[in-house]
């Protein structure tokens, strides 16, 4: 039996501030109650600890998370693990935007849909998206696998770069310099074992995979006098 | 030739750049800011002691220089000994020596430096007493670990160069080091963003804030630097949002590599964006309790002393920096002709082949500045600034140099009457305040 938090009594410095203190090292397990839509739940974490959060989160819940597993059973609101470095974040409900935002590592799920611009300049972190994502996801993505089990909306990683992205469902645009691409089978295996890791049971094969045609990687600039 | 007449519309340096668009079919990238002669603090006078003023006895009668940067939320805030700081040049933009001066500089002058887009180095923390952190639209190199390192926090909504624009780095700039620190592939050109990613507006910034500070424990000052366009409105939603240090940087600020039609049309003058600002912390009942720092073309102690006198309460310095550091050394002018430039004149900060060694990420160039003579000069340069504006100060009466107010100053222009809110020099009359 961990420790219970109930934020209609104590206060989000102090919850995190509590999290901060712990040893390092430290693998204690927090249950967070009555989160009620607070703001930055769980934010800037460096311990593998285990934090649950019994409902709604707001704005960067587990930002810029490290080492530590934040489950949240009910929805987050913004910027949801934005720039988190390791470790996992599962949302079980909805995300709304930014979510994974500039992430470096770990693992995000998210078992409902995601809002726009999830995975927004992700520079090396693994998203899975049970249901669908909004509308410029993966935008100007640098590195990691962005996986959307449902539908995409308009301009899918616009501006992209190495970052690759699976869909199952519509893609209803794709955004400046992101094309579709081959599906290898490293590719399949690489997909099999992020739907894994998160839980799911879609078919590898029913995906489509894209990322960047690598046509803005060079301005065509100078100062050629 | 003395019948021969320049047009003053199409004068040569247009044509010149009009041959130029015609001949590359691109537009000019360069570094540094505007160009253009704009209203600026030469347009400004101190008065002096006089029947109904005091002096202080020059260089003995002590004069203090130092500062506090944001108490008004963190419990760590930044003391500084010299209302002089080092805005925010990225190592990338900057070779790894020029960084290192920089901090060492920096440090023996009692002041603050700042990192840049694409993150925080060893070299930079280990030499700098004072570091403020950059945290940007890119995040490029963004870390929990180098935030908590930082001595602050600055969130950068813009340039004084480039208002809403982002960022650049030209691929010739990215080694694999640099390409490693922003998680990009190497030699590739690499564009900024020019928005955050995870926040949008006033509101948004409030709990942006908030997050930062949960992480960093209240400890950490945040600042948020604008560049200058509407600064009344956006140092107010600044302060709004929690802010515990505004930065206006004007037109005048300098950039690594921007197109030139940016940097010379958008954002106003650093002389007209000052007073808006303060004026929107005094509107808001905070001005002193929320520090102001103004950058954009300032160039030594009187421009330091005529922007505490307008109610800053500290400076950044980016360009100056550069040249204390030797850019544009006359000693190298064969070299910058070489490049189709001169001494004096180089401003080609975005290819990479800075002959000084400080805009450049080659590694033979970057091993011409020595960082710790650079360093000296700069250390040189902030006290030059701060003995310049503490000789004024005492001039005025003074025995700190934040005790210089507007009342010390007379505009020498209408235009500069007009924008700094001072009257013109022998008159009562403000434009635009008085009849």
């Amino acid at each position: 039996m961990g420790t219970v938090i109930d934020l209609s009594v104590t206060s989000v410095r102090s919850l995190n501030a509590d999290l901060h203190a712990l040893p390092a090292g430290a693998t204690d397990s927090i249950r967070v109650l009555r989160p009620d839509g607070r703001h930055s739940l769980a934010a800037g974490l460096d311990r593998p600890v285990t934090v649950e959060i019994d409902g709604h989160a707001g704005y960067y819940c587990a930002g810029m998370n490290q080492l530590a597993t934040v489950s949240v059973h009910g929805n987050v609101g913004v910027g949801v693990a934005e720039n988190m470095m390791s470790g996992r974040v599962h949302v079980h409900g909805d995300a709304s935007q930014s979510a994974g935002a500039t992430a470096h590592g770990g693992l995000l799920v998210i078992d409902g849909n995601a809002s726009a611009r999830c995975g927004i300049s992700m520079k090396g972190a693994d998203i899975v998206v049970g249901g669908d994502a909004g509308h410029m996801s993966a935008f100007m993505a640098q590195a990691g696998r962005l996986v959307i089990c449902g539908d995409a909306g308009d301009a899918l990683g616009d501006s992209i770069y190495e970052a690759r992205i699976y869909v199952r469902g519509s893609v209803a645009s794709l955004g400046a310099d992101c094309v579709q691409k081959e599906m290898s089978p490293s590719h399949l295996a690489e997909l099999s074992l992020l739907l894994a890791a998160a839980g799911r049971a879609e078919d590898p094969s029913e995906f489509r995979r894209y990322g960047s045609a690598r046509t803005l990687y060079h301005f065509h600039s100078d100062n050629a006098y | 030739m003395d019948s021969l007449r320049e047009s003053a519309t199409f004068d040569r340096t247009t044509i010149a750049a009009i041959q130029r668009a015609a001949r590359t079919g691109v537009y000019d990238i360069r570094g540094g800011g505007a160009k253009r002669a704009v209203p600026h603090f030469d347009d400004l006078v101190f008065l002096g002691a006089s029947m109904s003023r005091y002096p202080l006895e020059g260089y003995r009668e002590s004069c203090g220089t130092d500062v506090v940067l944001g108490g008004r939320h963190a419990s760590s805030p930044l003391h500084l000994d010299i209302p002089v700081t080092i805005a925010g040049m990225s190592f990338g933009a900057l070779s790894g020596p020029a960084k290192e001066a920089i901090g060492r500089g920096a440090s023996e002058a009692g002041t603050s430096t700042t990192t840049g887009d694409g993150g925080m180095t060893d070299e930079e923390r280990g030499h700098s007493s004072h570091l403020v952190y950059q945290y940007l639209p890119s995040r490029y190199g963004m870390n929990p670990d180098h935030l908590r390192a930082a001595d602050a926090i600055e969130i950068v909504l813009g340039q004084g160069a480039k208002p809403g624009g982002g960022g650049m780095l030209l691929g010739q700039k990215i080694t694999d080091r640099v390409a490693g620190m922003r998680t990009l592939p190497p030699g590739i050109d690499q564009r900024s963003a020019c928005r955050h990613p995870d926040w949008t507006g006033p509101d948004d910034l409030a709990i942006k804030i908030g997050e930062l500070r949960e992480i960093t424990d209240w400890t950490k000052p945040i600042y948020v630097k604008v560049g200058a366009s509407r600064p009344f409105y956006d140092v107010q939603l600044a302060v709004k949002a929690g802010a515990d240090v505004v930065v206006v940087d004007g037109m005048q600020g300098g950039t690594a590599a921007t197109q030139d039609v940016f940097i010379e049309h958008v954002g106003i003058p650093t002389l007209a964006a000052l007073p808006e600002a303060v004026r929107a912390l005094q509107e808001m009942g905070v001005h002193r309790e929320v520090q102001l720092i103004v950058s954009g073309g300032v160039r030594g102690g009187a421009d330091l002393a005529k922007c505490l006198a307008l109610g800053a309460d500290a400076v950044a310095i980016g360009t100056a920096a550069l040249i204390a550091l030797g850019d544009n050394d006359p000693g190298l002018d064969a070299e910058y002709r070489a490049l189709g430039s001169a001494a004096g004149y180089y401003d080609d900060w975005q290819d990479g082949r800075d002959p000084a060694g400080i805009t450049t990420q080659d590694p033979a160039l970057a091993a011409r500045l020595d960082p710790i003579e650079g360093g000296r000069r700069l250390a040189n340069f902030l006290r030059v600034m701060t003995m310049e504006a503490q000789t004024i100060a005492r001039a005025c009466g003074k025995a700190h140099v934040q005790h210089l107010e507007p009342e010390d100053l007379a505009a020498l222009t209408i235009e500069a009457a007009a924008m700094a809110r001072i009257p013109l020099a022998g008159t009562n009359w403000i434009p635009g305040v008085s009849f």
